[in-house]
Formats: structure tokens, sequence, C-alpha cells
């Protein structure tokens, strides 16, 4: 057996937009316009047509587990179709090399009629097993799901929580060679979850193949060592998946959302340590965030607020050129205004973006606003965990013994 | 090698368990349950014999025994063919969801409407064996003739269906032109009659290639007659083209289910 699990190369698919023919009666025109001749080339687009991917080429090793992020749309589930073959390529070719089982749409093969134990049954055979591995896996089946008490039960009647453990349950005992895991570690408690994250870490100690597409970025960085990161259907970056996840928030998060006709806008937003720019901060380290804004007519009473938010889009600080001091500032029509703020990162390690706003100085009326105008990271550090540096120093330290004999408490807790 | 086969048994297993699930999900919640698979041919012979019996009123000829075994050994066949065509048209859409959400072998939908189709005509061959007892109709050694019969009909009843699935997987309207068909389709088929009654159409009337395989069937249980060999390689050569074609079209389809369903 080779050493590559699977490769894709120059894979391209093109969706129509519309229905392919809905009736006979749109069927019969399209055929005799092919009859005459006029028959489109298969790679070219036309105005009803769009690519969903195109020239998406890469190849994992056995044994490698490997992320798929990108926005919505970005073509990850059009990718996972076309390698589990529900799908096939309009150009370009996917070479598997194993026994493949996908996680996605684990439910799919539930009748709600049948009970919870022929649905394990139905749903395995559905999934590519034969019914004498499902026998011989079943108790660990029905282990993993932990819905031993509801098996006879017709799954019409589970809680969609219950309909997700199993049909999950049934999934990752399918032992396959390649695994494709599609956003399903949503499903569950937290409980459950963690429990399939620890299923998924089991099977690629087995030397199985893991893709694994999520938008838990989190999951993504700490399962697999190497990641894609898709924008339109277009490969923008393969190569590990720190830096893969730091290319997609850098570029994926910033959203403009402008008032229509608003002639006075930020420009430009910088991140750095006085004096030079990077987005990489250990933690208690000084930064600087230099916001720019431009009006082309005059205006008056403005004032420039910062924000910064977690990767969770909590808001974990706040302040604005007013509360720091400066009185209300006017531009005239052409004018450029630079504020720099200086902030103390007295943070945890992670992921942070900087929304930059313009408001109307008192009335704090919003004229612009530049949602996750740039992000930072702040470095692992043994000295900072949770959320937020508290500073911390020893005051005290020290033991003492007792002045007397210890009768109520000898191991002298004090 | 022991890949394929295992790939094999899997399709067997999902083939086996889908069927089963057919049967299981149709018979689960009703009152009668497998009953059911009795009524439908019941209501055929039924009707059969009033129309036999209108026959034999208007042209002053007595109806015989042989007359309504005829009619009920007919039922069943037909009862499947219409059934199985049925469900078959409609087990793509119905299973949409697996269609474009898992990779599986697609014709097993079908296969497996048919299959469940075939065991309910085996209950209901029971209660026509029960009746052929009663009338004392007996056996010979044309019912040798049986199996080969009921094998081209399982052919063509088959490859008919997987062409149908794939097609109203693109076409709502082969759905509606299915029923529209099926429904007209016993006059044009001898189940309440014989193909010989038409004389010098008869000929016409047995071009449905189901046709032959309905009179073969009558010849060898009821008349203990062997059934007409032209008309029957016939038959089979339309159900093995039927069944090829079928196979074909359903392969060169398949890469479009999951965009189209």
């Amino acid at each position: 057996m080779s050493d590559t699990a699977l490769r894709l190369d120059g894979v391209y698919k093109k969706f129509r937009k519309g229905e392919l023919y809905n009736s006979l009666r749109d069927l019969v025109p399209a055929l005799s316009r092919r009859l005459i001749g006029r028959r489109p080339a298969p790679d070219s687009l036309n105005a009803r047509s769009f690519w969903a991917l195109q020239d998406v080429s890469f190849e994992l090793r056995r044994g490698e587990a490997f992320g798929i992020i990108g926005s919505n749309g970005a073509g990850k589930s059009t990718i996972l179709k076309l390698i589990s073959g529900i799908m096939r390529p309009t150009r370009g070719t996917i070479q598997v090399g194993g026994r493949l089982s996908a996680l996605i749409e684990v439910s799919a093969g539930f009748h709600p009629d049948l009970t919870g134990r022929e649905n394990i049954y139905l749903n395995g055979t559905i999934l590519g097993m034969t019914r004498a591995e499902i026998r011989r896996r079943f108790d660990a089946i029905v282990a993993f799901s932990e819905l031993e008490q509801f098996l006879d039960t017709p799954v019409k009647r589970y809680s969609s929580g219950m309909y997700a453990r199993l049909g999950f349950s049934v999934a990752v005992h399918v032992e396959p060679e390649i695994l494709i895991v599609d956003e399903v570690l949503s499903v569950g408690d937290y409980l459950f979850q963690q429990k399939c994250m620890e299923r998924m870490t089991e099977i690629m100690a087995g030397d199985a193949t893991i893709i694994f597409v999520s938008h838990n970025l989190r999951a993504v960085a700490s399962l697999c060592e190497r990641s894609l990161l898709l924008d339109h259907g277009r490969v923008v970056q393969i190569g590990p998946s720190s830096e893969t996840i730091k290319t997609y928030l850098t570029r994926g998060h910033s959203t403009r959302a402008l008032e229509p006709g608003s002639d006075i806008r930020v420009t430009n937003v910088t991140l750095g340590p006085p004096g030079s720019s990077r987005v990489t901060f250990g933690t208690d380290e000084y930064m600087d965030i230099t916001v720019e804004a431009k009006a082309r007519t005059r205006h008056e009473d403005l004032s420039v607020v910062i924000q910064i938010m977690d990767n969770n889009q909590y808001a974990v600080f706040d302040t604005c050129t007013q509360r720091l001091g400066a009185g209300p500032v006017t531009l005239e029509a052409g004018e450029t205004l630079t504020c720099t703020f200086r902030v103390q990162l007295r943070l945890a390690q992670g992921t942070f973006h900087v929304n930059a706003y313009l408001h109307r100085y008192v009335t704090s009326h919003q004229i612009d606003r530049w949602m996750s105008a740039a992000t930072f990271f702040i470095a692992e550090s043994p000295l900072v965990r949770g959320v937020a540096n508290l500073a911390p120093s020893l005051v005290n330290c020290e033991k003492a013994s007792p002045v007397g004999p210890a009768l109520l408490d000898p191991v002298g807790r004090a | 090698m022991h890949a394929t086969l295992g790939r094999f048994t899997a399709k067997r297993d999902l083939l086996y368990m889908l069927t089963w699930r057919e049967i299981r999900v149709k018979y689960s919640q009703s009152v009668m349950g497998i009953m059911w698979a009795i009524l439908m041919p019941a209501v055929i012979v039924s009707a059969g014999v009033v129309v036999r019996f209108g026959f034999s009123t208007i042209s002053g000829k007595p109806l015989e025994v042989d007359d309504v075994a005829s009619v009920a050994v007919r039922a069943v066949p037909w009862a499947f063919f219409v059934a199985t065509i049925r469900f078959a048209t409609t087990s793509l859409i119905a299973n949409s969801t697996l269609v474009t959400k898992v990779y599986l072998a697609r014709e097993v939908f079908p296969v497996a409407a048919m299959l469940s189709q075939l065991i309910d005509a085996a209950v209901a061959t029971l209660v026509v064996v029960i009746l052929l007892t009663v009338l004392h109709v007996g056996v010979s050694v044309q019912l040798l003739w049986l199996p080969l019969l009921i094998l081209i009909l399982v052919v063509l009843t088959t490859g008919l269906g997987i062409v149908l699935s794939a097609l109203s997987l693109f076409f709502h309207d082969v759905k509606y032109l299915v029923e529209v068909v099926l429904t007209f389709a016993i006059f044009f088929t001898p189940v309440f009659y014989e193909a010989r009654m038409f004389g010098r159409w008869e000929s016409l009337l047995l071009l449905n290639p189901v046709a032959p395989l309905l009179e073969g069937i009558a010849n060898v249980v009821v008349r203990h007659a062997p059934p007409s060999l032209p008309w029957i390689g016939y038959s089979a050569l339309c159900a093995v083209g039927i069944f090829a074609g079928s196979a074909a079209i359903f392969h060169a389809l398949e890469p479009y289910f999951a965009e189209s369903a």
C-alpha cells in the first residue's frame, strides 16, 4: 500500500444556479438546442452556472489529520461530497486509497418509525458496514450512545440530541481508513462532544486519515497538523493549522457597514508595539492602535472609539478619545485624522479583534464602524492562564509551626 | 480480493436492510398488517371474477372453474408488476436525503422496492395456492416452467423500475406519467381476460412484454400446457434488453443524482 491516502488533482466543480430541467416542457427546447449544435463547451460558464471549486489540489498521507476551514459557501462541503463520491468533479481527478466513511448527516439513514435498535442496523448498513460487523460492535455502539433504556423506542420519540447521539455512535464505529467529519461535533451536550473528540483521537491513533471540516477553529487547531483555507472555491493556503487559521482570521472577519452616502470613514487601522508593526504579542506588552479617518466634507464634533473583542465576539475592552480627555474633533473637507491609542495587553493567550468606530461627540451617534479591522494574537505564557492577566505577585508563602502541641489539626492546616 | 468481497457483502446487507425496512414500515402501525399483501391481489381477483361473469352472461357460455383460477393466477404477478413500478419510480425521490448526503450504491433503492413487493407477492401466492387446491386445479410437470417465467418478469420489472427511478429524479413528469399508464395498463394486459379472446388481434396484445408472461403462467398452472415459446422468447429478449438499457442509463445519470434530487 502506498503512503498516500487521498489525492486531489486540479479538481473543479461547476454548479447550476437553477434546476437542471424542471419538467419535460423545459427539456424539449433544451434538447432541440443541442441537436442544432449550439452545445456549450463543458468548461465554459454561462449565466446559469458558477464554479463551486476551482483548481483544488492536495495530498494526504496515511494517518494524517487534515482540516478544511473557510467561510460559509467557500466550498468545504462540496469538497467532502466529491471525496465521498456523492458527486463527481467537473474536471480533475480524486484518488481515494482505502475504505472511506463520512460523518456527514449521520442520522440521514434513520427511519422515525423504527426503534433505536433497528435503526442501528439500518444506519450501519447505509454507512457501509456489514450486518456481521454491526452485530460485533453493537454493544460498543450502544454503550457509546448511552441510550440503553431507549433501544426499543421508535426514534421518532427521541429528542433531537438523542437522535444525533445515536447517529454519531453508529458512524464512529464504522472503523474506516479515511474518515470525513463535517461539523458534527456540534451535536449533543458538552460531555458528549468531549467523548466524540476522544473517539476521533482514538480513530486517528489507529492509523486512520481524518478530514475535518469545522467552524470550531480551536478543535481544528488541536486535532489537525495541517489545514486548507478555502475562499469562494479557491485554495488560499495549505499549511500548518496555526498559520492557516491565522490567515483566515486576519482576512475573513473584517466587515464594514457604512451609512449609505456617508462621506467620512475610518480608512486604516494598524497595530504594533510602539514604533513598529507586528500582530503577535506577549502578555503585558504595550500595543499601539492607530486609527485613520478621512472626511470628504466638513464634520464637527467627532470622537474615535476602539473596541477589543475576543474570538467569541465578547467585548473585552473599549475606550474612546472623549473618555481619554481629547475634545471634540472637527475635520475640514479632505482632512485626515490619525489617532494612536496605547494599551497594555493584560490578556491571556488568545485571538483578539479590534473594532474602530467614528462617533458624534456627546450623543454617541455612530457615523462609521469597521468591525474586526485588525486582529492580534497573545502568545501562550506559563504565568497567565484564563482570560486576563491580573498581574499576580506572591505576597506571602511561609510555614508556621504550632506553638503548643497540635491537638485539633495534626496536619497543621492554616 | 478480500476488500471486494467485503464491499459486496456490505451491499447485499444494505439491500437486505432496506427491503426489511420497506416491509417493516409498511406493516407497522397498520391494523391489518401483512394482510394487506393479500388484499391487493384479492381485489384484482374479485374484480376479474365480476368481469368474467359479465363476459359469460353476455356470451351465454357458463363461467368455468378454470376461468376463475386463471384470473387468480394472473392477478398476483400483475399486482407485483404494478406495485413494483409504482414504488420503484418514487424510491429515489423518497430517499433523497440519503441520495444527496451519503454515498452508497443508489441502485439498491429501486431493487429494494422490487424485493419488498416480491415478498408481498409470495404471501399472496400462498393464498392463491390454497384457492387452487379448493378449486381442484391439480399439478403437472408444466409447473417447472414457472420459475423461468417469474425470473423473466422480475428482470423486466426491475429494469423498468431502475430507469424510472432515475428519470423521475430529473423530471417530475415521470411520476405522473407512470400513474396514468399503470391505471390504464390493465386494459391492455390479459389479466381479466385471455389473449386468445381477441382472435386475430391476439399478436398485437402480446407485444406488451408482460402479456406473454401472464398467458404463460396461466397456461402452465391452470391449463397444464406449455407456454408459447416464441412469445416467451420475445418477452425474455425484451426483459434483458430493457434491463441492460436501464442499467446503462441509470449509471450514466448517477453522477448528477445528488445535484438534482
